[in-house]
């Protein structure tokens, strides 16, 4: 009895060829292949390539630019900052994005409609467009909420925020936003509807029915939103590019001016080479981690 | 004095109308059944008790005191959800526990409770296993342990058994019913299984529409119907036209050739309701001519054409000859097995 059990799934994959899921995913596999693996590849091996102000590229292996990047404390704050960037933006989201999602969950109907449109709204409009509006609300003297609270007699000064982490992390945030709504949203679908009910009747109060109740369920959405905003955000561009320009730079525009300005592209490459090598080391060991703590949630 | 009372309790959802003029008086340590088809409200109105919606109308008191006044979180009652809504990120244990961590019992007093109303429902070594590791009725039996665990004023139940299959759920029955004799909780059960009804409750509380067609014993309600709904919600039974015949002294109870003293405070058209299994084949009494005849075991079925329409009639398989398809019978049952309603059947 058991030994067709186990033949069966193997006599069908016989019939259905060995090859046949490899012909099937071909197209796609080529595709990540030609246009990703490759160029990554290339990325990779440039990075220990030399280059002159004269010279030029020059295809030979050497670790100049890792050794560059590795000594030069200039490099050390650069990454530093963004990852700052980069989790401050993560924590401000999670702390204003969860109680977003769940406040939008208990709405009924017709206004959870209209505000989740609200809320991912923005994702159809692009990202450039939507920092250009912090900088047009606070740009120096000329942003329409300083002119407004300067003429008030509000502030005297302009308030800082171009060229400022701070106006980085408030515009990556807005930016951001919607997938971590979208996150702990979907992990807010599966609770059972019952539950804050269950809890009630056990006598817990508001307070404790969401501390002891609603967060545990909803962490493993909150800790997933975050990975994705946490590496949207240290390798944004058009944001910090921006906000911060050319005086407030962070690893994804110092890889861009690099490559554009300087030219200097093996440096360039190696930069970016060392951001994507961090930002998968952080994910995957984030990623184990929560899922070995939530084991029982996401079961 | 009543226990639980509910005094003309209404329910509406804007403009509908889900639960309407609902009384009943529960009595202590009683077990009561909501029993109705699906939408006819039993959840709202349980939910109503339980405190999760206000009634739009009329009072519930428990021991007398205006339950509505008091916050769900402080009416101490339990309850035993329908998805069971267990907190799948604690252990059966910490599920169990929770309602006394809220009522900040002690530490050693609530791991012995805890640990006494697990093995009470047969989960003595499961503490540490989280519910999504447990089978449906052993999830069923952790939701009803933390309800019970906090010693609840009254024990609330929506379909409790509604999720098992057919073999667990009778016996999760007959283990609810003899937990519940133990210690003697106040008990609503919400269900649309007359079976699980009748086997379980004191009295059943039969709903439609939002109305009680009928409050009774499991015998009352099975008997002596107050309703066409309720005689053909509870198990099948037979509607017979029929008339009074007064010219007679003492007047005639008449259906077909079928005839019987006539009981008091009726004239005009009736119905007469008989359950099959009470119906026999005589020498007098409604002909008949049997359509089908089908072997059940222990019984027999027979449907047949009447006089006064189709009849279904049952017969205990007891060794004696029956009737064969296309015979013609004649059907009688004694008065006191029938139950005659005002005006013509449905
Ligand atoms: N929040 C609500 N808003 C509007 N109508 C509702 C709401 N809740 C329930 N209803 C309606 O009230 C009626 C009774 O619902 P209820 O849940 O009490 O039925 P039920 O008897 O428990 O049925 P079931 O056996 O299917 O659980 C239904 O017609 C339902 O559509
Ligand atoms: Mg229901």
């Amino acid at each position: 009895m058991t030994a067709v059990a186990d033949t069966a799934p193997q006599s069908a994959a016989r019939e259905r060829g060995p090859r046949t899921p490899w012909a099937l995913t071909a197209p796609a596999l080529l595709l990540f292949v030609g246009v990703l693996l490759i160029p990554l590849a290339m990325t990779v091996m440039l990075s220990f390539h030399d280059w002159g102000q004269y010279k030029g590229i020059e295809p030979v292996f050497i670790l100049k630019n890792w050794h560059e990047i590795a000594t030069d404390p200039y490099y050390a704050e650069m990454f530093w900052r963004t990852f700052r960037i980069a989790i401050l933006t993560t924590l401000l989201t999670a702390v204003l994005g969860a109680p977003e999602a769940y406040i939008l969950n208990r709405m009924s109907g017709r206004w959870k409609s209209f505000f989740l449109l609200v809320i991912l709204g923005p994702l159809l409009i692009s990202v450039v467009a939507r920092t250009l509006g912090w900088a047009l609300l606070f740009g120096g003297n000329n942003g329409l909420v300083n002119k407004l609270l300067m003429s008030l007699g509000v502030i005297r000064a302009p308030i800082p925020f171009m060229f400022t982490e701070t106006g980085m992390v408030v515009a990556l945030a807005h930016v951001m936003m919607p997938f971590m709504v979208l996150s702990v949203w979907a992990a807010l679908q599966r609770l059972d509807p019952q539950i804050e009910n269950a809890a009630m009747s056990l006598g817990a109060g508001p307070v404790t029915i969401i501390r002891r109740i609603i967060m545990p369920q909803i962490m493993p959405g909150v800790l997933s939103g975050a990975i994705i905003v946490f590496s949207l955000s240290a390798s944004a561009f058009a944001t910090p590019a921006i906000i911060g320009g050319r005086r407030l730079k962070v690893a994804a525009t110092l890889a861009y001016d690099e490559f554009l300005n300087t030219l200097n592209w093996p440096l360039g490459a190696a930069v970016a080479t060392l951001l994507l090598v961090a930002l998968i080391l952080i994910v995957v060991g984030s990623n184990a981690l929560i899922e070995r703590r939530y084991a029982e949630v996401f079961r | 004095m009543a226990y639980l009372e509910l005094d003309r309790v209404a329910k509406q959802f804007g403009a509908q109308t889900v639960v309407d003029d609902f009384s009943l008086a529960v009595g202590k340590g009683e077990f009561i059944s909501f029993l109705g088809p699906s939408g006819c409200g039993k959840t709202t109105t349980l939910q109503m008790i339980a405190g999760f919606l206000d009634p739009t109308r009329g009072a519930i008191r428990l021991e007398g005191k205006d339950l509505t006044a008091i916050h769900p979180a402080k009416r101490g009652l339990g309850i035993v959800f329908q998805s069971y809504a267990l907190f799948p990120h604690m252990s059966a244990a910490e599920n169990v526990a929770f309602g006394l961590e809220m009522r900040n019992v002690p530490r050693a007093e609530r791991a012995e409770r805890v640990r006494a109303a697990l093995a009470m429902v047969g989960l003595a070594g499961y503490e540490d296993r989280h519910p999504r590791r447990m089978s449906g009725g052993q999830q069923q039996r952790v939701a009803l342990a933390r309800a019970l665990v906090i010693k609840p004023s009254v024990l609330l139940l929506d379909e409790p058994l509604s999720n098992l299959d057919a073999k667990l759920r009778e016996d999760m029955q007959i283990e609810l019913r003899q937990i519940q004799r133990t210690i003697g909780t106040t008990t609503i059960l919400v269900t649309h299984d007359q079976n699980e009804a009748m086997s379980l409750s004191d009295r059943i509380v039969v709903m439609s529409q939002g109305r009680i067609e009928q409050i009774g014993t499991p015998e009352e309600t099975y008997e002596r119907p107050a309703s066409a709904f309720v005689s053909q919600f509870l198990g099948k039974t037979n509607d017979f036209a029929a008339t009074i015949d007064r010219t007679s002294a003492p007047a005639r109870l008449v259906a077909g050739s079928w005839s019987a003293p006539a009981p008091a405070g009726f004239s005009g058209p009736v119905t007469v309701s008989v359950r099959p299994e009470r119906i026999g084949f005589g020498d007098a009494g409604l002909a008949a001519k049997i359509v089908t005849r089908i072997f059940q075991g222990n019984h027999w079925l027979f449907q047949c054409e009447s006089e006064c329409g189709p009849a279904i009639v049952i017969r205990q398989n007891d060794g004696q000859t029956q009737p064969a398809e296309g015979e013609t019978v004649r059907l009688a049952w004694r008065p006191e097995d029938m139950s005659v309603r005002a005006g013509a059947p449905a």
